[in-house]
């Protein structure tokens, strides 16, 4: 049997629901907002013109009604963030201090859990190492790439290239990795590139992904692979940003390119340094597809979001699963609060 | 440089020497950068060029030879895409209908937020009420709850409904099949809205006050407002937000392995992909071929709207 088009048509019908609800909706709140207060409008002039040709004293002029207005305006994002972000965080705090099935109240049980059981803490060990080397590695690389491209020619086809895996999903660009990886006997011809140039230097070929705790960098490296395009162009744009008479004038005194690195550009591109950083980690510490793809958490390469995804929604341990969310949040606030300490020194100085 | 017009004869030669010295050693120095800057380019792409060489050669090649003997011994074909998309076995791939879901989930989930938060950011901005600042910051932070603190109670709330004190106040929402796509945009939604509101407030905020103040003194409402002076303004900042969520809706995994179900009525290619990668990883035929049709979407949006992804990144990020 072949590719039957018309099987897919239910899912085009629905499709098409989804973009009827969405016109409806939207639509229909812009054309309530502007039928009702004209309504109103038309009724305050009928009065007027009412008290004017009977010589009663006018009516008031009421203050116009601008919460209700901001009410209408936000009640669709505010319905959606209560009911799907503020009320399940407060229920998976809640539930992360329960059992498996949500039955009984077990206390710090689950947490005690998260840094006792040598597996989870092997988790915890694995996500430490991926928060370290993905922010400080792809920011680093891609500090020393703008700095270079920005007197290359081509700049713009460069960057590109560099950015473009940003584009690729994670788990495609997992599999182009497990691709680099990938092991063939020993003196079978190696297909994957890696592999290859290891038996072409005169080296045994691995299956590097079995290969603990090796192949948790091998994992970093797919990550760093699609991040440093993102630290190059934030970072390429400060150091653009950086105003031509500092830059002239620097150069008028002689200075060189390394004194220029460190005392004009650092300085200029610090805020935007500690976005690209604080971004990654956030980011990294959520990392879920790339670990999942490669190796699903196998040999030992699990982190705190694949492990938390395996707890509660393959092995049912919604109190488990929970605790990890909530040991994700907490390990977010340190980070986010750093940089809004830096974002007001900015500010101020 | 070469404004310098110094009096004395002997200054003049230094500085022409000094300058054409500079000259040389900055043409050498761009040479030199661009020699190595587009060397590392290419290094960074040679990953996805293997993989989309092999994606064209035949099963036994692929199984058998590096992607870099395609060179010396050129083989090409389009099997493995046509395997892949629209082959029957169950282990084919079965893509085709997966990239469908892909598009049926990813276009709702881009409007809704989109829109809902364009209306939002211009409340926030630009009409006066009580407690404004406050929400905008409650808004705001809510960027930092990761995803997976939602995800066992919206699941639930799909599949049981509310329940307060034994009492049923909303019912569960047992959908089946191709239904499910709206679970999915709901979380989507959900999800999107804090980064959406956050970025488009940006945009909006910076708008001229003057232009805001002229229109309602002629007597224009905020929905009039909204619709005719700050849409069209906006349009860039739409067009970055719709293509950043449109890559990461598409992108994305872990919503879709939860919301969506794994069935070829509902996952999208990720989900489809990732579970291919698991139980076949040595089926390189169809893993690379695959792989491709998943990023071919993504990759023509990007390229077509670098300009303005850039542009949201940049605004998202360095604003912040």
């Amino acid at each position: 049997m072949e590719f039957d088009f018309a099987e897919e048509q239910p899912k085009f019908l629905m499709l098409m629901y989804g973009l009827i609800a969405f016109v409806a909706v939207v639509g229909g709140l812009l054309l309530l907002l502007d039928v009702v207060p004209a309504w109103f409008a038309r009724r305050r002039e009928a009065q007027l013109v009412a008290a004017a040709t009977s010589g009663a004293p006018l009516p008031r002029r009421r203050k116009p009604r601008e919460g209700l207005f901001a009410l209408f305006f936000l009640l669709p994002t505010l319905l959606f963030l209560v009911v799907g972000l503020v009320v399940p965080a407060i229920r998976t705090t809640l539930l992360s201090l329960m059992d498996s099935g949500s039955t009984n109240w077990v206390g710090l049980r689950n947490y005690g859990w998260l840094f006792s059981e040598d597996s989870i803490v092997r988790v915890l060990i694995n996500t430490l190492i991926w928060v370290l080397l993905v922010p400080l590695v792809a920011t680093a690389f891609g500090l020393i790439y703008a700095v270079l491209v920005d007197r290359a020619r081509l700049e713009a086809l460069a960057k590109s290239l560099i950015f473009l895996p940003m584009a690729i999903s994670f788990v495609g660009a997992s599999i182009i990795w497990k691709f680099v990886y990938a092991y063939r006997g020993d003196g079978q011809e190696q297909i994957g590139l890696l592999n290859q140039i290891v038996v072409s230097l005169g080296g045994e070929p691995k299956q590097w992904l079995l290969d603990s705790p090796l192949n948790t960098f091998l994992l970093i490296v797919i990550m760093i692979w699609i991040q440093a395009g993102f630290a190059m162009v934030v970072l390429s744009a400060a150091i653009k940003a950086i105003p031509a008479d500092i830059v002239e004038a620097a150069r008028l005194d002689g200075v060189s390119p390394w004194q220029m690195f460190w005392q004009i550009t650092m300085p200029s591109i610090r805020p935007a340094l500690i976005v690209v950083v604080v971004t990654l980690s956030i980011g990294t510490l959520k990392v879920f597809d790339i670990v999942r793809t490669a190796t699903n958490g196998n040999y030992d390469t699990s982190v705190i979001a694949s492990e938390m995804y395996n707890q509660a929604f393959r092995y049912g341990e919604n109190g488990q699963g929970s605790a990890l969310a909530v040991f994700l949040f907490v390990l977010v606030i340190p980070i986010v609060i750093y940089q809004i300490r830096n974002l007001r020194q900015q500010r101020e100085g | 440089m070469t404004t310098a017009t110094p009096t004395v004869g002997t200054g003049v030669q230094a500085t022409t020497t000094t300058t054409r010295v500079s000259r040389v050693r900055k043409r050498l120095n761009s040479r030199t950068a661009t020699l190595v800057s587009i060397v590392i380019a290419l290094l960074w792409t040679v990953p996805t060029f293997g993989l989309f060489i092999s994606s064209f050669r035949p099963e036994d090649q692929i199984k058998t030879t590096g992607w870099w003997t395609f060179f010396s011994d050129p083989q090409f074909t389009l099997q493995n895409y046509q395997d892949v998309l629209f082959g029957s076995s169950s282990s084919s791939g079965q893509l085709a209908s997966y990239f469908i879901n892909s598009l049926a989930i990813t276009i709702p989930s881009v409007l809704f937020p989109t829109a809902f938060a364009a209306l939002a950011a211009y409340a926030l901005a630009w009409i006066n009420f009580k407690g404004r600042d406050w929400l905008y910051i409650a808004i705001f932070a809510l960027q930092i709850v990761p995803l997976q603190m939602a995800l066992v109670p919206l699941l639930k709330f799909f599949s049981t409904g509310v329940t307060v004190a034994g009492v049923q106040v909303l019912p569960a929402w047992d959908l089946v099949d191709e239904q499910k796509f709206a679970q999915v945009w709901f979380a989507h939604t959900c999800f999107a809205l804090p980064f959406a509101v956050f970025l488009l407030h940006n945009f909006i905020a910076q708008l001229p006050s003057d232009l805001m103040e002229a229109a309602r003194v002629d007597g224009a409402t905020h929905p009039k407002i909204f619709r005719t002076i700050v849409l069209p303004l906006i349009t860039p900042a739409l067009a970055a937000f719709g293509i950043f969520q449109f890559l990461w809706v598409w992108n994305d995994l872990l919503v879709a392995l939860i919301f969506a179900g794994g069935g070829n009525e509902t996952a999208p290619l990720t989900v489809r992909l990732a579970e291919m990668a698991g139980t076949r990883g040595n089926e390189w035929q169809r893993l690379t071929a695959g792989a491709f049709v998943s990023i071919v979407v993504p990759l023509i949006v990007f390229l077509s709207l670098q300009r303005y992804f850039v542009r949201g990144l940049l605004a998202g990020s360095v604003k912040g």
